[in-house]
């Protein structure tokens, strides 16, 4: 298999990079042509190796491709560990992607950079494939690097626009944020291991609990402790947990069909990924634990109530990213990481749809992204429509969708925690998924029903030319919701309870809850005939029969609400005022550090006072002593008598 | 053909005497005259030579033994014992490799922006290419000394001919902070000397000393040292320096120049006098952490592209004196050779970056004759070639891995954090601070509409700046993806140099 998973990286990095440096010698077509063929060779081998895994009973593999550097003792390599959990990750990241590169052929179309776009989106690929199939540290933290690198240039891909440089400057600084925190984390891993490879680091996974280490003097940390919290900060930038979360809804400034692999199958993604790989450290650290429940649960809920007040079509889709990603890190800190990697995949696949079908709409409402601006477009865009209705009721969790079962037994998880304690840390995780759930559909059916049902809002000239978009555009589209709809009713049992990971993922037995529930688990139609009894069935139903009733019955409710409680919404339009506190606070304060720095530090007190200080001293005492260089022979003469007196004085009576 | 017995001679004199030729030829006013292009044609000839020796100097390179390769050894001046000894070993070799890779990228670059008194300019280039690599090789520590000093005039001259408005100011500055503090070193060795009768650098190694005199000898090794790296505080002149230098001579200056400093911590310091080096070591972790994080945020607020970039260079050579000096403070196990290579990694990938860095900036300089910031802006509109570029070499001095960016600074990094959370914590900002100052100019100059008419005219690189940017690119990222041969070299020589600087000299 070794040849296969060669071939699966490096066959969109050598695409990329003939588009890239050849964009021009091979024109539009080629450039689009040799980087689908490439990712659609690496998707079909990462089906094939799924398929080798899910029913040919293949066993995982590590293998080393070469070694990096080895040096006092520490072995760095770059290498691949391909197991169930890596094999799931990489058909998600390579379906997705050869969907959005189908898809970008349409979208772009008319755009200068088409021979660069393609060749970014082949490397966020490639990036996404060294990050997943990593079996070290080391490969991990570069496919980490490279992914930002990526969004940095695909958010800045039309580096003209100010908003564009703007928001991806401020996601790489954000995710550099969170990277400080990863590779400290990955030094501590050095430190109590002496290790890079996680087979070893995990051996001594034990060890690494079994010690302390003093951050501040006095206190002893769990090494462990440390050591997860360390790498879920990174975890936070990438996967735009809160208050990291700051870059992601920014990061729609970026091409459509980018927005589609950021948030759905690449990038957000890895600090879940990576988070489930690191099972046997987080298993070991119930603080972390907590810390990455908390953490999930604010931002499942507290974003979720931001995409309630968005306008633009795009970042209400973000917001709902960035609240499904809480969703998926409640889930890993409730050791349900099974559960967080089944939501993981079915998002990625809803999700990539409604973003898909979002840019649908904006190539045919001609680059418009405002949904007051939008409406009916149900009778002129009958795919689009009924994909994203597909993709609207697999977010909220309709019962039967993709959806339904991955956020159903998400909550379920959630709510069987109990090795958690009945404190705080319980009640705020399963409280917020729970009514997360609400929010969601609200959100979610709030946007379907602006943008495709009710008036007509846009202009007559717009209104003339709406028409459904190409086949490059509606067969991704189709390809997508196929999955959303219907891959949960296959997949739930055995990726969930017929432990699909094997030994993948690694639960402490007491934390469990998966293997609890699947006790109690019958099937997907049982499932589905269970559905309304649970209360996400009726909290879902709830959210979008409100959206229903605020934005196409009663329209004229919304407006009386905003004016009504202006605080709780500025609150939210404003975004809890992350952004000015991170901009006028941080950004503003290091800018202030940095001018008294150099201003004070450097201009006054090193080269005003020492540097040229000495140099005016010493050109002041050279002033002095010019005086007695008077050139008069009686001077010098007076001079060398009085020297030698004292020399003839000192010599007489102190020797 | 095995030369193998003078290469290190070969390597020191070739280019000097590239350089007097050029002199001999000298030139004319009109830089398209045949004799202007043979003065050219011998300065590229010579420095590409310099280069193929020096391949051939990592052919027959032994990585496996940390004694001295291809010792030299001829008395010099007998009344004094003084020897002309020359020998390299695994810390020496990659830099005498950087020395002779990046001298010709300058003669290129230079090739046809220079336009007063242009063979003197290169003859300057090609003679401090061969006072380099004789400080990177010499045993001897007067030899040392001479070509340490010897060093001073070229890039006096660089400066202070061809350098910019202030050049006066910034050479005298220079000169000053430079000379002071190895005219200490000078007297560090001839105490030495007292104590063995010879300038024999193993010599100084193996006589044992007090602590007091060890203390007394660090310190003044560290003033010499310092300066030249530079540490914070004595770091002022460089972004002066750099500022008024010609862009070969900002590149020779940050790329090889800053190296003598770090390369005389692990040649000099730390074997000579292990104990005054462990005793100031917290000092020097100290002084290296501030360099780390102040010079960042004031990195962040330059506005001349230059200053910026030295700015930088401080900052990260403060990876580089960290690194060295971590030993102490590492108990047991995996560490402190990580943090000593990750030091020399860094030298060496420093040299790159930061040499690609102001040849970057040279390219806009020679253009449009501002190194400020708020004159740019949308460049990528007009130099789409110089643009990707610019972002791959600011990726890289953002330490972004698969870059030679981030190898030391990974090795370091984790090396501080084995040593004590904090220096690790405090390392880390780097991450945050150098990804700021570097990415902020990139979006102001790079990104954005056409910011005005000048920027409007911009044409893109040519091919000769192609090539130069376009070699180095190749470099930093062979580096970064295949850091094993440049390590493999140092490895056996820096865990030689951790045994014998682990054992106590009192």
């Amino acid at each position: 298999m070794y040849n296969y998973y060669l071939a699966i990286v490096l066959a969109p990095l050598a695409a990329a990079i003939v588009a890239g440096l050849f964009g021009s010698t091979i024109g539009r077509a080629g450039a689009h042509w040799i980087t689908i063929v490439a990712v659609g060779v690496s998707c079909a081998l990462s089906l094939l190796v799924l398929n080798n895994m899910f029913w040919g009973g293949y066993e995982s593999e590590n293998i080393s491709v070469y070694t990096w550097a080895v040096t006092d003792g520490l072995r760095m390599e770059v290498g691949f560990l391909v197991d169930r959990l890596t094999a799931l990750m990489m058909a998600v990241v390579t379906f997705v992607s050869l969907m959005v590169h189908v898809y970008t052929i349409g979208y772009m179309h008319d755009d200068p950079g088409y021979q660069r776009f393609f060749s970014y989106i082949s490397l966020f690929t490639f990036s996404m494939l060294m990050l997943v199939m990593s079996n070290n540290f080391l490969q991990l933290f570069f496919g980490w690097e490279a992914v930002g690198l990526m969004s940095y240039l695909l958010i800045g891909f039309w580096f003209k626009r100010e908003s564009a440089i703007f928001a991806n400057l401020k996601a790489f600084l954000v995710n550099r944020v969170g990277d400080f925190g990863f590779i400290l984390g990955i030094a501590g891993v050095v430190m109590f291991t002496g290790s890079l490879d996680y087979a070893e680091v995990f051996a001594s996974a034990d060890s690494v609990a079994a010690q302390n280490i003093e951050v501040f003097s006095g206190s002893p940390w769990n090494a462990m402790t440390l050591v997860c919290i360390l790498l879920f900060i990174g975890a936070m930038g990438k996967s735009a947990q809160a208050p990291l979360h700051v870059w992601l809804p920014d990061s729609m400034a970026g091409p459509t069909p980018i927005s589609a692999l950021i948030h759905a199958a690449t990038m957000v993604t890895a600090g879940i990924f990576m988070v489930a790989r690191m099972s046997p450290l987080f298993e070991l650290s119930e603080t972390a634990l907590a810390v990455v429940i908390v953490i999930g649960a604010i931002t499942a809920f507290f974003t979720g109530l931001l995409g309630i007040v968005q306008n633009d079509i795009k970042r209400v889709i973000a917001y709902s990213t960035l609240s499904q990603l809480g969703y998926m890190t409640v889930a890993l800190g409730a050791s349900a990481y099974g559960a967080a990697i089944f939501h993981l995949m079915t998002h990625a696949f809803f999700k990539a749809l409604l973003f898909l079908a979002a840019g649908s709409v904006i190539i045919a409402l001609h680059h418009e992204q405002d949904i007051r601006k939008m409406g009916g477009l149900r009778k002129y865009m009958p795919i689009t429509y009924w994909t994203a209705l597909i993709g609207s009721l697999a977010l909220i969790g309709f019962p039967g969708s993709s959806g339904f079962f991955s956020k159903d037994l998400l909550i379920e998880a959630v709510r069987e925690s109990h090795w958690h304690g009945q404190g705080a840390v319980y009640w705020i995780a399963y409280l917020s998924v729970l009514l997360g759930v609400f929010v969601t559909a609200l959100y979610s059916f709030r946007m379907f029903f602006l943008v495709f049902h009710g008036e007509e809002r846009m202009d007559a000239e717009t209104r003339s030319h709406v028409h459904e978009t190409s086949a490059v555009v509606t067969v991704p589209l189709i390809l997508l919701a196929i999955p959303s709809a219907a891959i949960g009713w296959f997949t739930v049992q055995d990726v969930l309870f017929d432990n699909y990971f094997g030994d993948s993922i690694v639960v402490n037995s007491a934390h469990d809850v998966l293997g609890h529930m699947g006790e109690a688990f019958h099937g997907s139609m049982a499932l589905f005939l269970h559905s309304v009894q649970t209360p996400v069935f009726w909290l879902a139903a709830a959210g979008a029969f409100t959206a229903w009733f605020l934005y196409l019955k009663r329209p004229d409710i919304p407006a009386t609400i905003k004016d009504r409680v202006s605080g709780l919404y500025n609150l939210l339009d404003r975004k809890y005022y992350m952004d000015d506190l991170y901009i006028k606070g941080f950004a503003a304060g290091g800018r202030s550090i940095g001018n008294m720095l150099w201003h004070v530090g450097d201009e006054v007190v090193i080269d005003g006072l020492i540097v040229n200080g000495t140099a005016n001293t010493i050109g002041k005492l050279a002033g002095v002593m010019r005086q007695i260089q008077t050139g008069y022979l009686y001077t010098y003469a007076f001079a060398m008598i009085i020297g030698l007196t004292m020399l003839l004085s000192w010599l007489i009576w102190f020797r | 053909m095995d030369f193998s017995q003078n290469i290190l001679s070969i390597l020191i004199w070739l280019p000097i005497a590239g350089g007097l030729l050029l002199l001999a030829i000298g030139d004319d006013n009109d830089v398209q005259s045949s004799r202007s292009m043979t003065m050219r044609i011998v300065a590229l000839g010579m420095s590409a030579l310099t280069f193929i020796v020096s391949i051939a100097l990592y052919k027959w390179f032994d990585n496996g033994t940390s004694a001295m390769q291809f010792v030299e050894r001829v008395s010099w001046i007998p009344a004094l014992d003084v020897y002309y000894y020359l020998g390299i070993d695994g810390i020496s070799a990659p830099l005498i490799l950087l020395t002779t890779f990046i001298t010709p990228l300058v003669v290129i670059a230079g090739w046809d922006s220079i336009k007063v008194r242009p063979a003197q300019y290169f003859a300057a280039f090609l003679i401090l290419e061969g006072l380099m690599i004789g400080v990177f090789a010499a045993l001897d520590g007067l030899l040392f000394y001479v070509f340490w000093e010897a060093m001073l005039v070229p890039m006096f001259l660089i400066i202070g001919v061809w350098g910019g408005a202030r050049r006066i100011y910034a050479t005298l500055k220079f000169f000053l902070y430079t000379f002071l503090g190895s005219v200490l070193m000078l007297v560090a060795f001839i105490y030495l000397y007292g104590l063995t009768g010879s300038f024999d650098l193993f010599e100084f190694m193996n006589v044992p000393l007090g602590m007091t005199a060890q203390r007394l000898i660090f310190i003044a090794f560290l003033l010499a040292f310092a300066v030249k790296v530079p540490m914070w505080p004595v770091h002022t002149w460089l972004p002066d320096a750099h500022v008024e230098a010609p862009t070969g001579g900002s590149v020779i200056l940050a790329a090889i120049m800053l190296k003598m400093g770090g390369y005389g911590f692990v040649r000099l310091s730390l074997p000579i006098v292990p104990d005054g080096s462990a005793y100031f070591a917290g000092l020097i972790i100290a002084l290296s952490l501030i360099a780390i994080v102040y010079i960042g945020f004031v990195a962040l607020m330059q506005k001349d592209m230059k200053k910026l970039i030295a700015y930088s260079s401080i900052a990260h050579m403060g990876f580089v004196t960290l690194g060295f000096f971590l030993l102490w403070s590492i108990s047991s196990g995996t560490g402190a050779g990580l943090g000593a290579t990750g030091g020399m990694v860094q030298m060496v990938s420093h040299g790159l970056i930061s040499g690609a860095m102001f040849l970057c900036v040279g390219v806009l300089y020679d253009r449009m004759h501002s190194r400020q910031i708020a004159d740019y802006g949308g460049v990528a509109n007009t130099m789409p070639k110089f643009a990707a570029f610019m972002v791959l070499f600011s990726m890289a001095n953002a330490g972004l891995p698969g870059t030679s960016g981030f190898v030391g600074e990974f090795m370091v990094i984790i090396a501080s954090f084995k040593a004590n959370f904090w220096y690790a914590f405090l390392a880390a900002t780097t991450l945050v601070l150098g990804a700021a100052y570097t990415l902020w100019m990139v979006k102001r100059v790079i990104y954005g509409e056409v910011a005005n008419d000048k920027v409007a005219d911009l044409e893109d690189l040519n091919q000769r700046e192609f090539f130069v940017l376009a070699v180095l690119a190749f470099a930093v990222l062979l580096i970064g993806l295949w850091p094993a041969p440049l390590v493999d070299m140092m490895n056996v020589t820096i865990e030689h140099l951790m045994q014998q600087i682990g054992q106590s000299k009192l």
